[in-house]
């Protein structure tokens, strides 16, 4: 492809539009039309436009145009909304097979069946991203590069039809030298960057608002990069861990490395004697929770010990872990995330059914009970079997759901002068069984020890510096291209004339209103706002 | 302090109230002349007025918080009443930069009904949830709403534009959704309304229902029933018998209100429509004589310029270092999440579809409508029907 000589000498790229020296139009379609100029990216050679031979430039060009990118935008936009309409398969405690047909019928079921219970984690989803991602980069690079070249030839003295074919344009008969002077002195005032060529004069301001939207492009490439190296294992730990009162537990992920241990879980509620202020709408909401906390010490293993062995610990420090409030060591968080209440112990009596006469209590630890009990003068209760979390399996027989005490149920033989064989009964929240019939003596149940059982969130996230950075990045970006324009005024001898022509990539009433301004005190004509006026003189018949 | 609080919101509110009139009488007089710049007496007594209301409001934010002990950000009725503050705020900006008092005549009354709608919302002081309890709260939320403040100006703006354009002598598709647009600002008014009248009137009715878990609970109406709870028994001795009973899944409480502002609406609407014997936006025509389509259409894009990046700053960047810190990530698709980044990916479109594809004028200004319409969605339906994570602010 031959490169295009402009007759101001100047050699543009291929599919120039505009010259990028002069801004003589190039573009044999575009020389006779009356029109206003488009001045995007600066009539500039860009690839998609220009090239659509191969493969590699069909992509291109499909993936370069901002109409495609916005389709993107407003697909994923609607995609999104769809997944706000049930709760997300992350929100909730049920298995989502059952849980969303239960509680949404048929809808429920329709929704989970096309997989919209995990829209922002589907395939399609994230190719809709993806593909942003990749619209990003290409439209960026397609505009970036010829726009900066084009900026960067742009030369002072400009060609007619370029001044002629601007938004704000105006023609003064004669301009006095010091009219001239006071115009570039105000430009200057006005922090505006002037050039001189020929006597001829351009002044601009803010170019560097026009390289925002790529700024902010490159911040989002950054951010979505981040979101990816999440895949990569060991970037990126999400644990749960559960740890009681008193105990303490290996931090998971972190190779043995860490234990933390609990002392103390706290659950503080508003008093509405003692906050005043809050009385009233604590009267209206029933309990409000003040404060989770869970008290904490981590600990760090001195050495490697061999397998089995109890690690040695070091302390390294106490710590509060409250919501808001995260535990952080070495890339490691753990949050305070929830709690519960688990059952620690239970006590029961040995009790004569008829006499009501107790022959002794004993407590059972549920987490490691004991065998036998031996409760004196001949008195013994021996655990036969023992199920946590129990249930009737589906046979009929009774099993355990886990190996948390959720819901306790014991066989016990207990035995006493009377039996000295020893008695079978099955004991259970609730409810006691007495298998081999009429029994002398029965468990009474006494009590329940709880213990708070605090639930943490372990979290490591390595890629957290990209999405920090892409974050960073964009918000300059954005700020960039928003709240700074891009300013150029021209005022060049034409034909015995002094012409002023103004482009600004956006914000004309504030370019208009500078230029009257810079204008001040001299003999210069407002130079008039072409598209306004076509606008007003239609819009006032 | 509390009532100190509360008596400078009603000041600032009665303020915002009569400001508008004066930015009414500030277009009327204003007919000799469009060329003359600067703003006559009436308009600048509008905006003196408007500057006072907000710093009386600004004094019910500092005196609420000092009550409170924490930003009043925390609920419905502090949220809202706050996007109305920064609404006001928004529009003081971008007068001083375009100085037009037709903006204000626009943006005030949407600022007032934001207010009179966060006062239909429980006002008592509450405390903050432990998710609540972290500086972040007051950086994230009053950015966020901020940002939308400022998107918000562009609606105005948006429909100042819609006003003048649209042809108001046949009826078409634009001026149908046009006066939709009015019906709904009408319909939050009848929502206001009704929600006082019935309050005023002290109205409760209890119901017994049973929740889709079969879970019996009781209800209490604060307006008559007209659609009753799942299984519902009225236990109010004299009450309203319910018209129709709502199965399990729907809120018929919520529903109820929601029908009682829409019958307010269409009847204030009907008498509006009766007195003026024309469109809302037909009569609203007159007023917009003067200003130029361009100008107002650029008001509407710079609002966008500079509430995006606040709302980019607010709404996500904050939000997301938050809900690191609270919630162990930075993002995790709540609702509320979701909903703000369909607002920021709502408002991106807007900006390319200006830069390339030209969409300036009445596209833009319909497009300012619908990002109005989302932001709203977002603080209105996402607060009191999706909920999720952020539902406390109900």
């Amino acid at each position: 492809m031959n490169d295009v000589k402009c007759e101001c000498g100047h050699v543009n790229p291929h599919g120039t539009v505009l010259c990028e020296a002069c801004g003589k139009v190039l573009d044999e379609n575009e020389i006779n039309n009356k029109e206003l100029l488009d001045m995007r990216y600066e009539g500039s050679a860009r690839r998609s436009q220009t090239y659509n031979k191969t493969i590699i430039d069909k992509i291109w060009n499909f993936f370069s145009s901002v109409k495609v990118g916005v389709w993107l935008i407003i697909i994923t936009l609607i995609a999104s909304t769809i997944g706000t309409i049930l709760p997300q398969e992350m929100y909730i405690n049920q298995p989502p097979d059952v849980y969303y047909e239960q509680e949404y019928g048929w809808f429920g079921k329709l929704y989970y069946q096309l997989g919209l219970h995990d829209l922002y984690g589907s395939w399609w989803y994230l190719l809709l991203i993806a593909m942003l991602g990749i619209s990003l980069v290409i439209c960026s690079l397609d505009r970036v590069v010829p726009l900066y070249k084009a900026l960067k030839a742009q030369r002072v003295t400009r060609n007619e039809g370029f001044l002629k074919r601007q938004r704000v344009f105006g023609v003064n008969e004669i301009a006095s030298e010091n009219d001239l002077t006071t115009i570039k002195k105000q430009l200057k005032d006005r922090r505006y960057h002037v050039r001189e060529e020929n006597g001829d004069l351009l002044a601009e301001k803010g170019r560097f608002s026009r390289w925002g939207p790529y700024v902010n492009h490159v911040g989002l490439i950054i951010f979505l990069f981040g979101g990816i190296l999440r895949f990569i294992p060991g970037f990126y730990v999400n644990e749960n861990l559960w740890v009681k009162e008193g105990e303490t537990a290996a931090v998971p992920e972190t190779g043995g490395q860490f234990y933390l241990q609990n002392n103390q879980f706290i659950l503080q509620h508003y008093d509405k004697n003692k906050d005043k202020t809050f009385e009233k709408a604590i009267d209206r909401a029933g309990a409000v929770v003040k404060n989770y906390q869970s008290n904490v010490v981590l600990y760090k293993r001195e050495s490697n010990n061999l397998p089995g062995e109890k690690p040695k610990l070091k302390k390294v420090t106490d710590y509060k872990v409250r919501v808001n409030q995260p535990l952080t060591f070495e890339g490691y968080s753990v949050f305070q995330a929830s709690f519960r209440n688990e059952m620690n112990a239970m006590s029961f009596s040995l009790t004569n059914k008829k006499t009501n006469q107790s022959a002794g209590n004993l407590k059972i630890d549920l987490q490691n009970p004991k065998g036998k009990y031996d409760l004196g003068n001949g008195y013994s209760v021996e655990i036969l079997n023992y199920f946590p979390d129990f249930e009737f399996a589906k046979s009929g027989e009774p099993t355990t759901k886990s190996r948390v005490p959720n819901n306790p149920a014991f066989v016990f033989r207990m035995t006493s002068p009377e039996k000295p064989k020893g008695e079978t009964s099955f004991v259970a929240i609730k409810q006691t069984i007495e298998p081999f019939g009429d029994n002398t003596y029965k468990m009474a149940f006494k009590g329940v020890d709880t213990k708070n059982v605090s639930g943490f969130i372990v979290r490591k996230d390595s890629s957290l510096w990209a999405i920090i950075l892409g974050g960073i990045i964009f918000m300059i970006g954005v700020i960039q291209g928003a709240y700074w324009n891009h300013r150029r005024i021209w005022v060049q001898n034409k034909n015995g004339q002094v012409w002023l022509a103004a482009h600004t990539n956006k914000n004309w009433y504030g370019l208009k209103s500078e230029i009257e301004t810079v204008l001040l005190g001299t003999k210069f004509s407002i130079p008039e706002d072409r598209l306004q006026k076509e606008n007003t003189d239609k819009e006032d018949v | 302090m509390a009532t100190l609080s509360s008596n400078l919101l009603f000041i600032a509110f009665i303020l915002y109230l009569v400001a508008t009139l004066f930015y009414g009488g500030s277009i009327k007089t204003k007919k000799e002349s469009n060329e003359k710049k600067g703003t006559n007496r009436w308009g600048t007594i509008a905006v003196v007025l408007t500057i006072v209301g907000f710093i009386s409001q600004l004094g019910y934010f500092i005196t609420r918080w000092i009550a409170a002990g924490h930003a009043p950000v925390s609920n419905m009725f502090e949220f809202t009443t706050f996007f109305g503050m920064a609404l006001v705020g928004a529009f003081i900006v971008i007068y001083f930069i375009y100085r037009t008092t037709l903006l204000g005549l626009f943006t005030m009354p949407v600022a007032i009904l934001v207010i009179a709608y966060a006062s239909m919302f429980p006002r008592d002081i509450t405390p903050l949830i432990p998710a609540l309890q972290s500086y972040w709260l007051h950086i994230h939320v009053t950015t966020a709403a901020i940002g939308e403040a400022i998107l918000a100006i562009s609606f105005a703006a948006g429909l100042i534009y819609l006003v003048k354009a649209i042809d108001q002598t046949k009826s078409s598709k634009r001026t149908f959704w046009l006066e939709t647009v009015m019906f709904s600002l009408v319909a939050v008014l009848g929502f206001v309304i009704v929600s006082s009248v019935f309050s005023a009137a002290g109205y409760h009715e209890k119901f017994n229902w049973a929740d889709k878990h079969g879970a019996e609970a009781v209800v209490e109406y604060t307006m008559p029933a007209l659609t009753g709870p799942h299984a519902g028994e009225l236990l109010t001795k004299d009450g309203f018998k319910p018209l129709v009973e709502m199965p399990a899944f729907i809120n018929a409480k919520k529903l109820n209100t929601v029908i009682w502002s829409l019958m307010a609406g269409l009847v204030l609407f009907g008498l509006i429509r009766l007195v003026l014997r024309k469109r809302i936006a037909a009569a609203l025509q007159p007023l917009v004589k003067n200003i130029k389509l361009d100008f107002v259409d650029e008001i509407s894009y710079r609002s966008v310029l500079i509430g995006f990046p606040v709302f980019t700053l607010g709404a996500l960047i904050f939000a997301m270092i938050w809900a690191q810190m609270a919630w162990s990530r930075f993002w995790g698709w709540d609702p509320k999440e979701v909903w703000a980044l369909i607002t920021w990916l709502f408002y991106a479109a807007f900006m390319h579809l200006r830069l390339s594809k030209g969409w300036h004028g009445e596209k833009s200004a319909w497009l300012a409508v619908i990002g109005f319409v989302i932001i709203m969605f977002n603080l209105v339906a996402v607060n009191l029907v999706i909920a999720g994570l952020h539902s406390y602010a109900g």
